[in-house]
């Protein structure tokens, strides 16, 4: 079942589209930030509530990779490994991230503490190599500021 | 004033709505619904030849010019504002969302008020939180003041704004598949003809614009077509976000006179390449657009100036390819993005960009022949324009063809010594 607070913040939505269907992309954003990510049985809970048939609400959510349909951890990294940050060194960014953790870009660390997913360019070309965790944009990458970056995040 | 766009940029600490009105800000908007008349707007601003800042170029009072008007025309009406950016190697939309959103909102209820819109939408890329944040407040500001909502000044001229925020995928930018994300489907681009000025979201009349485009709208309206004309160094209206990312001294962003070289803006205001590097190509806007030679410094960033020196102006933020970066690992890098960001509707496109990719990495990793170069380039011809749904397939060869060209020795020498000469 949907929660009261995820009715009434997904219903605030829906107001702003001539049909219902054009609030699910949000609708999905919503369920997701109280829950991490989307389950078979949310996304059944949400079809019922939007009036779309599962599988046509699947089609959509599955079509958008910041939308998670497997659980991921507490923390999101998003690695840009788009072009300026590529010539300006993310690739040895990205493999260290990988050892210091322990996981390949797509897995979740065996703690849960974090997933690590590569992005399209986070359009902070200017600070390469970047990256994101949580919403948070962090430039200017190397291995000494990764340490400090992610002792942030428990 | 020679910096409208960004005179009062703050980035992330935006002038509150007291500010940008104490700046001049919503003077424009009160002096158009005085004027009440928005075909005289709409002439303004074709006259002012903006062009539009998302890549393409289309003259924006023309397209304004497309909406159906009159008593029988269909309502509503929509706007939307494209802040998709996702064009690798460009930031410039950013600059203006965290940094100044009023200039932005102003806009949006001039263009608003220009093709007499019901609603507008805001399409913000999900990963610019800050943007969002900046937005919404200044969105909830403009309402309070009366800016927005029914009867906005008492001119009888009602919109409302909505910020939708999205969950990725680049595709999401291409106008069509934009409309399909607002609608709640897959974002996947539509057929055109129709053209959303005519049938768009929800099949009702639909303009969209980019960020950096409507952000001039309000200093259109309120100096003028000619002020906004002079304000350039050639024949397209107003000044340019530019920027240069890669191993240049100060990689950013300025605005600049449209039709500045890309001399002035490497050497003056990017300082030039850092030591140890020398300049070897340059992509002049974005990730979809043929390199430029090193010798081509003298190119005009205007978007008639670019097209004749063999590429296209894009967003106008230069990525930099220095002689310490494999141009092959480069193309390699962006037909990786292209073939993973292809929505997946037309063959040629979700089979094609994967297959050159994997002939790319073969080369990079010594495992290229001869032949591939020829294959390489016939291929680029079968993803020109028309043949695909719509123009990322078309964008995401530019790179590759103009490279072939360029940096041909370095391909074969990846072919010929079996590595990549840049990798030790
Ligand atoms: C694959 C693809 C991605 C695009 N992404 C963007 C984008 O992120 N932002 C944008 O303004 N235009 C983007 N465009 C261009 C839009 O389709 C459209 O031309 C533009 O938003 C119109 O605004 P303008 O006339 O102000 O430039 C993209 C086009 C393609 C083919
Ligand atoms: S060219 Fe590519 S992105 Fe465009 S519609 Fe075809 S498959 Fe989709
Ligand atoms: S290429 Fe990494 S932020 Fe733009």
């Amino acid at each position: 079942m949907l929660t009261k607070q995820e009715m009434t913040e997904i219903q605030a939505e829906l107001n702003r589209y001539e049909q219902k269907r054009g609030g699910c992309i949000e609708a999905l954003k919503t369920v997701q930030r109280h829950r991490g990510w989307i389950s078979d049985e949310s996304l059944a809970e949400l079809a019922d509530f939007l009036e779309m048939t599962t599988d046509d609400l699947d089609s959509v959510a599955t079509f958008y990779n910041l939308i998670f349909r497997k659980p991921v951890g507490r923390h999101i990294i998003l690695m840009c490994t788009s072009i300026s940050c590529w010539v300006m060194g993310s690739e040895e960014v990205l493999h260290y991230i990988e050892e210091k953790l322990g996981i390949k870009p797509g897995e979740t660390t065996a703690d849960g503490r974090f997933t690590l997913i590569p992005n399209v360019c986070l359009g902070a070309c200017d600070h390469a190599p970047a990256l994101m965790i949580d919403g948070s944009l962090h430039g200017d990458l190397d291995a000494q500021k990764i340490d400090e970056i992610l002792a942030g995040y428990e | 004033m020679d910096r409208p766009l960004t005179e009062n940029i703050r980035p992330g600490a935006p002038p509150d709505i007291d500010a940008y009105e104490r700046a001049g800000g919503y003077r424009a908007l009160r002096k158009v619904l005085k004027d009440a008349d928005p075909k005289g707007l709409i002439q303004t601003v074709i006259d002012s030849h903006l062009r539009g800042r998302g890549g393409a170029g289309f003259p924006t009072g023309r397209k304004w010019s497309f909406v159906p008007g009159g008593e029988k025309a269909a309502h509503p009406v929509y706007l939307i504002i494209n802040g998709d950016e996702m064009e690798p190697g460009t930031f410039k939309d950013r600059l203006l969302l965290e940094g100044n959103p009023h200039q932005l909102i102003e806009g949006i209820i001039l263009g608003g008020y220009a093709i007499q819109a019901d609603i507008a939408y805001i399409f913000l890329r999900q990963e610019y939180t800050v943007a969002e944040r900046c937005c919404s407040r200044a969105i909830a500001e403009a309402y309070d003041r009366g800016y927005l909502g029914r009867n906005i000044l008492g001119s009888g001229f009602s919109l409302e704004l909505y910020l939708h925020t999205s969950a990725g995928r680049y595709i999401c930018g291409e106008e069509t598949a934009l409309l399909n994300a607002l609608e709640g489907r897959r974002a996947i681009p539509r057929a055109k003809p129709p053209f959303p000025p005519v049938v768009g979201l929800w099949g009702k009349p639909t303009i969209v614009d980019n960020v950096e485009t409507i952000c001039n709208v309000p200093h259109i309206a309120e100096h003028g077509a000619d002020w906004f004309r002079a304000l350039s160094r050639c024949g397209d209206g107003g000044t340019k976000i530019y920027g240069a990312s890669g191993r240049v001294k100060k990689p950013g962003l300025w605005e600049l006179p449209m039709g500045v070289t890309i001399r002035e803006i490497l050497e003056e205001h990017a300082g030039g390449m850092r030591d140890g590097f020398q300049l070897r190509g340059i992509i002049p806007g974005g990730a979809s657009t043929e390199f430029l030679s090193a010798d081509q410094l003298d190119v005009k960033m205007d978007f008639d100036s670019v097209q004749a020196a063999g590429s296209r102006l894009g967003t106008g933020t230069m990525i930099i390819l220095d002689d310490r970066t494999c141009p092959v690992g480069m193309v390699l890098n962006l037909m990786r993005f292209f073939a993973r960001q292809s929505c997946g509707w037309c063959t040629p496109c979700r089979e094609g960009l994967p297959w050159l990719a994997r002939a790319l990495e073969a080369i990079e990793n010594g495992e290229g022949r001869l032949e591939d170069m020829e294959i390489l380039r016939r291929h680029t011809g079968l993803l020109a324009p028309g043949h695909t749904f719509c123009a990322l397939a078309p964008g995401a060869v530019e790179p590759l063809q103009s490279a072939l060209t360029l940096f041909e020795d370095d391909f074969i020498r990846h072919i010929r010594e079996k590595r990549c000469p840049w990798r030790k």
